[in-house]
């Protein structure tokens, strides 16, 4: 397949393109939100991979290489946006009680949460949830655990040092967790408070 | 250690890049803190829930949706063009 894609077989270009465009849309909308400009980086990415097939060699699979490629161009036109510096409100940490132990309510029980992930209703909400993080956290989410780049992966993708991925990372797995759990109304383990 | 440092160290857990002695220590409070080990578990697992609802979106819609027929023509119209570019 590589070979007629390098030379532009009709049939198997666009057998290829229509069977990449699905995912490759996907992440595009989950870094830009908007369809638009998701399409267009998606373009962008498919112009850059077929300029680039000859020097492919085959180290990963082709769909991985082009992943990389959409994932690449939406975060260089994210970084084209001109937009106001972020204020990252409401990332809210986990809550300790008075004398710093993690309270009770901190402990909600993933077990249930799990089990309520096998409906389409929580997992769009859960998509949801992730578009509301703010830009900085919802982009690092999806790098490192949504499209499973590494951190020094991303952070070379974001233009940024690996310790500011982890430091994002972090704040939004707390802030995510922390809204799921209260949209989900997910329980602590029983006694109370601290 | 207690429950603050917990949470500061818990990515550097998950990723495993604590040394033995911090690793043993942030383990030794995780198993006498309850909110903690719950907390750990779900730290670990929402960036999986993450991932999963994502995975299923991609799979869901029409196929019009998925495959918009305007980009997959503008997608092959430019690939002539990279054909034709100059070396």
């Amino acid at each position: 397949m590589l070979e007629a894609l390098r030379r532009n077989d009709p049939a198997t270009t666009e057998a290829w393109v229509r069977a990449q465009i699905p995912r490759a849309r996907a992440v595009a909308l989950r870094l830009l939100r908007n369809e638009a400009e998701a399409d267009d980086a998606v373009q962008e990415a498919f112009m850059q991979a077929f300029r680039r097939l000859s020097d492919f060699r085959g180290d990963a699979k082709l769909e991985t290489w082009l992943h990389r490629i959409v994932v690449n161009a939406a975060l260089g036109r994210l970084r084209r946006r001109s937009r106001k510096p972020e204020v990252e409100l409401d990332l809210a940490g986990p809550e300790f009680s008075a004398d710093g132990h993690l309270t009770a309510r901190e402990g909600a029980r993933w077990g249930q949460v799990e089990r309520l992930f096998e409906s389409e209703e929580t997992r769009a909400l859960m998509r949801r949830m992730i578009d509301q993080l703010p830009e900085t956290a919802r982009t690092v989410l999806i790098l490192r655990d949504i499209e499973e780049l590494s951190t020094a992966e991303a952070a070379e993708a974001l233009g940024v040092s690996p310790g500011t991925v982890k430091t994002r990372l972090h704040r939004a797995r707390v802030a995510l967790k922390k809204r799921v759990e209260q949209a989900l109304d997910v329980q602590a383990e029983d006694g109370g408070d601290a | 250690m207690n429950c603050r440092e917990f949470v500061d160290f818990i990515l550097a857990y998950s990723e495993d890049e604590l040394d033995p002695k911090l690793r043993a220590a942030f383990e030794r409070h995780v198993g006498a803190c309850p909110p903690c080990m719950c907390y750990l578990d779900g730290y670990k697992k929402v960036g999986r829930a993450a991932r999963a609802a994502c995975a299923a979106k991609a799979d869901e819609g029409p196929v019009s949706d998925k495959v918009p027929e305007g980009l997959v023509k503008a997608i092959l119209a430019a690939r002539a063009e990279v054909d034709d570019s100059p070396a």
